[in-house]
């Protein structure tokens, strides 16, 4: 079946079966790599996005419900040279190590900062419930978006 | 160190370089590569603990839309292919060698854990695959499964070869001299405990690409590993897939291992093994199911452990008695881990003069287990600084006194304990004293108070670990049973333009090499940071290595580069010294730059590294280039140690622990990025306290994984956690060149038993295992 959508500023029209998940799409039709998956089960949130600009597991998402949407991937948010403020949080408190989650968490930290749930470290923490991270602790992740809380 | 490097050379926290790709999406992790023509891998596994392996009938599914082939391990048994090894051989008390099952890939006769791979199918896309391999039908003889550690010597055979399904009853230390200790005892405290089987899960599941190119036979293979050229040369060497120089491994971005990626598994080599059999590129990516039945699972260990003291409470001699479930077959350094990894650190900091352990290593129907994060260090650790806690509550005397009166002092380093490992050198009091100030000890009783007055129960517990890191001196390693040496290999490229290229055998996966091996390098040769860059992962592009675990990157990986780096330095001044028409002995080399001694002539890195390149009138002794290499073995292991303390609280309504306050102390040596450091006791952390409260891998009586997701098997999230309070105290390791000790571990090693330490002080009881879950604290709390 064909769906529209715009991922990162650019319209696609594709040709999906009906069972294909979002994230396969961005990943493998599309090339962008920075969403990762990390679990069957919904459960760790590597695989974050934005769909109308809120935070969506594209793992629990099918290609064709989001007809006509618009996304946002980690390759959307910001370059290199013009990094988002969350990801330049990400790297000056060390929120990350292996990378894996990292993309996912910051997707939700944005989501959390607009939602204006990302005020104390206790909300933080209870916001990044849904992404799991191995490496961290979530101490500095914590850290970095309640940095990045007061620049955005 | 010249002004340029106090930003970025040794000891600054500087930002790192890798983290550029993976915040803006650019990292390129295994399954982010892809081969044209590529087809997907779909394996059979086993559902069963232990069954038979009939008729595999093959027919419908190989009919079905975009299915490619169907391969079992038949098929690769009639290739030739070899068993996947065990790297450490370890002998029986009784002087015999420890009995290895064979470990076929792919099974072709018989099943032993939930799982475990027989076959694999190839088609055009996963989703074919999958419904493929649901679609083959196999006979399966399904047999009885020994699951239960605690029976598994009683129950019937698993393999032919293993009677009582023993690998090896494994011992350490002087069973006489322990013995004496206890008979002269004023009191002996006693204690039994489990220590969890936890899962490993890095949040990237295992990978592999597989390409084969049939004129030059050379197989390519992108895989998830922590050191890939320790997987080429057992891939070669033992399981006889290829030449070693016909096989070439990259290891790209990993995300995270923890150990779960060292070992060579049965999928990887399937992968490499099919795409020459079909000639085309094969992928496979585990989902997380995957991961959690056939990662290599950590610790389960049954102990019971006698302490024996005087009347002043000085430790007079300690037992030990370990059961180490090794599950169905033994993985790469299975048998290294519940035994030279974790006997040997049964002294912890104490002058214990006697110690005597006995390990035995069993087969059960589960998947294998082995090393992760802290392998047999944090069962050690849980084992001696449980009792001891212990020891201080039965006796009446204050933990941290109790410690203090038995720890070694700082003036009797180098230590000898009597478990085989000599300590270089320490301050175990210094790390103590500071955890203990950063804790508020003082403040405990009235902060106890205050809890008990709202209805809730404090504890606080400690735990004052040692480890043995930098794996390893090759000769020692090789001595106790090692298959190969434990050296790192580094090698420094200075390019013409005098930016530099460092290749090491250490591989990174979330420590941040590029970074540190990069301000080392940058240090040592006084270029600017940014002009270094660090490669490694690659058998094509780097000599050789033997990767990284056992916290051994920066004392063993980054030592190569030191010397490496230093070779450079000599070579460079004899450059130096013929364009300054000087001696050689004359030049010295300080912060990038070469200069005449007593002279105001000198050259700059830069033009040395482009004379290097441009030998214009070399005389005949001076070759041309600039790029040296070593390999580097270290002298001795090196002995990371600290205090860490929780402080607990507990609400007996609900049997929540939450904690509220860890400390961490930690003597790593020299730090060379001390804001990499503390990310890495952070993470470990997060995994001891998840061993501690939440993690359990779980399977049923019929040898069914009970926790085989996400929604079974409980990851520490931000909200299960704490901020954490570390911090470093600083002995240098005296063997090494940067007196570095490695970091990567001690976090998981010391936190499970402070926080148990912890819990087992709210509860006054020391009647609970790990995890110590809100629905068995809750029930303790209720009397049941
Ligand atoms: S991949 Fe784990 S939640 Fe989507
Ligand atoms: S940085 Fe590795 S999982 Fe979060």
């Amino acid at each position: 079946m064909n769906v529209e959508f715009t991922v990162n500023g650019t319209a696609h029209t594709l040709d999906v079966e009906p069972n294909t998940l979002l994230v396969d799409v961005l990943r493998s039709t599309l090339g962008l790599t920075g969403t990762h998956v990390g679990c069957d089960t919904s459960q760790c949130g590597a695989c974050t996005v934005h769909l109308e600009g809120r935070a969506v597991k594209s793992c629990a998402v099918l290609a064709c419900q989001v007809d006509g949407g618009t996304i946002t991937t980690i390759e959307g948010i910001g370059t290199v040279d013009d990094l988002h403020p969350m990801q330049e949080a990400f790297r000056e408190c060390h929120a990350l190590q292996c990378g894996f989650c990292t993309p996912g968490m910051i997707m939700s930290a944005i989501d959390l900062v607009e939602r204006g749930e990302a005020g104390d470290e206790g909300s933080v923490r209870a916001g990044l419930e849904g992404n799991i991270c191995r490496c961290t602790g979530y101490h500095n992740i914590v850290r970095a978006v309640l940095h990045a809380a007061q620049r955005m | 160190m010249n002004d340029r490097n106090t930003d970025t050379g040794i000891g600054a926290a500087v930002l790192r370089k890798e983290d550029r790709r993976f915040i803006t999406g650019f990292g390129r992790y295994t399954d982010d590569i892809n081969e044209v023509g590529q087809c997907h891998a779909v394996f059979l596994r086993s559902p069963y603990a232990r069954a038979d392996i009939g008729e595999i009938d093959v027919s419908a599914p190989l009919e079905m839309d975009g299915v490619i082939a169907i391969l079992t391990g038949r098929d690769m048994a009639a290739d030739g292919l070899g068993d996947l090894p065990c790297g450490w051989s370890v002998k029986s008390k009784d002087g015999s060698d420890m009995i290895s099952a064979p470990h076929p890939p792919l099974a072709s006769e018989r099943v032993n854990y939930v799982g475990e791979p027989y076959g694999v199918v190839l088609a055009e896309t996963r989703q074919a695959a999958r419904d493929a391999a649901e679609a083959v039908a196999t006979d399966f003889g399904e047999l009885e499964a020994v699951v239960v550690l605690k029976t598994a010597t009683s129950s019937e055979a698993i393999h032919e070869a293993v009677p009582q399904n023993r690998c090896y009853l494994w011992e350490l230390g002087d069973e006489q001299a322990t013995d004496a200790a206890f008979q002269n005892a004023a009191h002996v405290v006693t204690l039994e405990l489990t220590n969890n089987r936890i899962i490993p899960n890095a949040i990237e599941p295992r990978a592999a690409l597989a390409t084969h190119n049939p004129a030059s036979d050379e197989i390519t293979l992108y895989t998830t590993s922590q050191n890939p050229h320790l997987a080429r040369l057992i891939l070669s060497a033992f399981v006889g897939l290829s030449p070693e120089h016909k096989l070439r491994l990259i290891a790209p971005d990993v995300g995270g291992g923890f150990g779960s990626k060292i070992f060579v598994y049965p999928e990887e080599t399937t992968v490499a093994w099919a795409a020459r059999r079909i000639a085309r590129p094969v992928k496979w990516a585990a989902d997380r199911s995957e991961s959690f039945l056939t990662d290599a699972h950590g610790r389960d260990h049954l102990s019971r452990v006698e302490l024996a003291l005087d009347a002043d409470g000085q430790f007079l001699g300690l037992r030990v008695r370990t059961t180490a479930n090794l599950g169905a077959y033994l993985s790469l350094f299975a048998a290294s881990v519940p035994t030279y990894l974790y006997g040997t650190l049964l002294a912890g900091q104490y002058r214990t003069p006697a110690i005597h352990v006995e390990v035995e290593g069993v087969y059960t129907n589960t998947v294998p287990v082995d090393a992760v994060r802290g392998a047999g260090r944090p069962e050690a650790t849980y084992v001696v600084e449980r009792i001891v806690e212990v020891a201080a509550r039965q006796l009446g005397i204050d933990p941290v006194e109790l410690r203090r009166r038995n720890m070694i002092q700082p003036d009797q380093f180098p230590y000898q304990t009597p478990v085989a490992l000599v300590y270089d050198t320490g301050n175990y009091q210094a790390s103590l004293d500071r955890a203990l100030d950063a804790i508020d000890y003082g403040g405990f009783p009235a902060r106890r108070a205050a809890s008990e007055a709202a209805g809730k129960k404090r504890g606080l517990g400690f735990a004052c670990y040692i480890e043995a890191c930098g794996l390893a001196p090759s000769q020692l390693a090789i001595s106790l049973g090692a298959g190969v040496g434990l050296y790192e290999s580094g090698e420094v490229r200075v390019n013409p333009t005098g930016s530099v290229t460092v290749f090491t055998g250490s591989h990174s996966h979330g420590q941040g090499h590029e970074t540190t091996f990069a301000q080392i390098v940058s240090d040592r040769l006084g270029v600017p940071f940014d002009d270094v860059e660090v490669v490694h992962g690659d058998t094509g592009r780097v000599e050789f290595g033997l990767g990284t675990y056992g916290s051994r990157s920066v004392a063993v990986g980054g030592s190569a580069l030191v010397v490496a780096a230093d070779k450079v330095i000599a070579k460079g001044k004899l450059i130096a010294a013929h364009m300054l028409k000087a001696d050689p002995a004359a030049i010295d080399f300080e912060s990038g730059e070469f200069s005449v001694r007593d002279s105001n002539q000198s050259l700059s890195f830069g033009e040395v590294a482009f004379a290097a390149y441009v030998p214009a009138d070399y005389p005949e002794d001076l070759e041309p280039g600039l790029s040296e290499k070593a390999f580097y073995d270290p002298e001795n292991f090196t002995f990371p140690a600290g205090t860490h303390i929780a402080e607990v609280e507990i609400d007996p309504q609900t049997g929540v622990t939450e904690v509220v306050a860890f400390v961490a102390v930690d003597d790593f040596g020299e730090v060379i990025n001390p804001m990499i450091v503390e990310g890495q006791v952070h993470g470990g952390i997060a995994q001891g306290i998840g061993q501690a409260l939440l993690e359990h891998g779980v399977y049923d009586d019929q040898g069914q994984l009970i926790t085989g997701s996400y929604m079974d098997y409980c990851m520490p999230r931000a909200d299960d956690l704490p901020d954490f309070d570390v911090d470093t105290t600083i002995t240098p390791c005296t063997h090494n060149p940067l007196g570095v000790k490695g970091c990567g571990e001690a976090g998981a090693i010391g936190s499970p038993a402070a926080v148990m330490n912890a819990i087992t002080d709210a509860l006054g009881t020391e009647e609970i295992t790990m995890p110590a879950t809100s629905e068995k604290v809750w029930r303790i709390c209720r009397g049941d």
